[in-house]
């Protein structure tokens, strides 16, 4: 029995992930999602969090947008417009990019400016998260 | 016969069209390179994306959106993906030939890029919108076109979308293709070059869907379609890139054929010149003496 799952994480610049792992834990839309191996098929929305991993008895981080899941019972596919492993992200550039979108949130926006700010302001709320977690 | 002062003069003025033509060569060239590579990045989340929606939409079971409705078509529209600007070789030439195919009456072109939109006009045909990119697409002008021709599907104003643009196969070979947009009833790929089809498949493993199906579908539908049409604007930017280098590399080494053979009729003429004048030095000479 297989007993570890095939997890491919994928933005639109390019593959972010592939590997085989243990566990994931996803951020889904209503709560916190952990899938095995032969989970049941299931086809899901993420919100922006954190996306951590289970390979050989550790853990590994991940900032993610929201997007798409796609369960099979020996594949995890993530389609989502941001992933940063954790050790990859820059603190410092996250917190500029919350602050310069909070800013922008109290100016007048029509809805589709207001869109892009929010899921900006959530790209870089996640990536703190998952760093500062890290630090702890 | 023109005098050496011509043919010198001509050839100058071939140097500096020369010395144009590859200055845009290069340029072209490197922004090829960039195009090419966002082209290629964004592949795997198109292929991973057709399989997923292939896959999904084959176990819904009796759902139906209201993007996935097929209908008799009346009328239809069509995205025309052109580039702003010309000397990119047979690129936009093609597309156009490919473009007027399509029945005048029944249907209505949505212009992306202003050689598209100017065919339109110069047709007299009908044009429902014209959009604009940038050299670097950007997933929000992606989103506009897409989102102009949801609605028109939506609201029943068409009752079919196609999308005609140029798919970069490689850098020496880009080829105009129609591929369906609206509505969404197989999940298909863009043939070789772009990314791989995935059939619906239908053996029947059963999808859960949280928070369900119509929520999961309606979200999905729409970035599904969006990501489409922002894959199309980079793969056609690839191909204009492409196109234009190669023109321009033509270009470039025509005006240099053209410079080698004026050379050596100047100097024939030269030569024949001085042999003239030598001629008649020598012959004044032996009737002098």
């Amino acid at each position: 029995m297989a007993n570890t799952l095939k997890l491919e994480i994928v933005t639109p610049d390019a593959v972010t992930y592939s590997d085989d792992v243990e566990m994931v834990t996803l951020p889904g839309a209503e709560g916190e999602m952990g899938i095995y191996p032969n989970h049941v098929p299931l086809m899901t929305q993420i919100v922006a969090g954190e996306i951590s991993v289970r390979k050989g008895g550790r853990d590994l981080f991940l900032a993610v947008g929201d997007g798409f899941v796609e369960i099979t019972g020996k594949r995890v596919a993530v389609m989502t417009d941001m992933a940063i492993l954790a050790d990859n992200i820059d603190e410092a550039k996250a917190e500029e990019a919350r602050r310069r979108a909070e800013a922008r949130l109290v100016e007048k926006l029509d809805d589709e400016e207001t869109a892009t700010v929010n899921a900006a302001l959530a790209h870089s709320a996640a990536q703190l998260r998952v760093k500062r977690r890290q630090g702890r | 016969m023109p005098s050496t002062r011509d043919i010198r003069r001509r050839i100058k003025s071939v140097k500096n069209t020369a010395q144009i033509t590859k200055a845009m060569q290069m340029v072209a060239a490197s922004k090829m390179r960039k195009a090419q590579q966002a082209a290629l990045a964004g592949r795997p989340y198109a292929t991973l994306m057709n399989q997923v929606l292939g896959q999904v939409s084959g176990c819904v079971g009796d759902f139906t959106h209201e993007l996935m409705t097929k209908r008799p078509v009346k009328k239809r529209a069509v995205i025309l993906i052109s580039t702003d600007k010309g000397l990119c070789g047979g690129l936009n030439a093609n597309l156009v030939r490919e473009a007027g195919k399509f029945d005048r009456a029944t249907t209505i072109y949505i212009a992306a890029g202003r050689k598209g939109s100017q065919f339109v006009a110069r047709t007299k045909r009908q044009l429902g919108a014209e959009f604009t990119y940038k050299d670097a697409p950007l997933f929000s002008e992606a989103r506009a076109i897409s989102k102009f021709a949801r609605e028109l599907f939506t609201k029943g104003e068409v009752d079919q979308v196609d999308i005609l643009f140029t798919n970069f196969i490689s850098t020496l070979n880009q080829k105009p293709e129609v591929v369906p947009f609206l509505p969404v009833t197989e999940i298909k790929g863009l043939g070789m070059g772009l990314e791989d089809g995935a059939q619906l498949s239908k053996d029947g493993t059963e999808f859960l869907f949280e928070p369900g199906v119509e929520g999961v579908l309606g979200a999905l539908l729409p970035h599904y379609l969006n990501f489409r049409v922002y894959q199309i604007l980079l793969e056609s930017k690839a191909s204009e890139h492409s196109s234009r280098m190669v023109a321009m590399k033509n270009a470039t080494d025509n005006a240099k054929q053209i410079i080698k053979d004026l050379t050596l009729e100047y100097n024939k003429l030269r030569q024949a010149n001085i042999t003239k004048e030598l001629l008649e030095i020598t012959s004044a000479a032996m009737a002098m003496s």
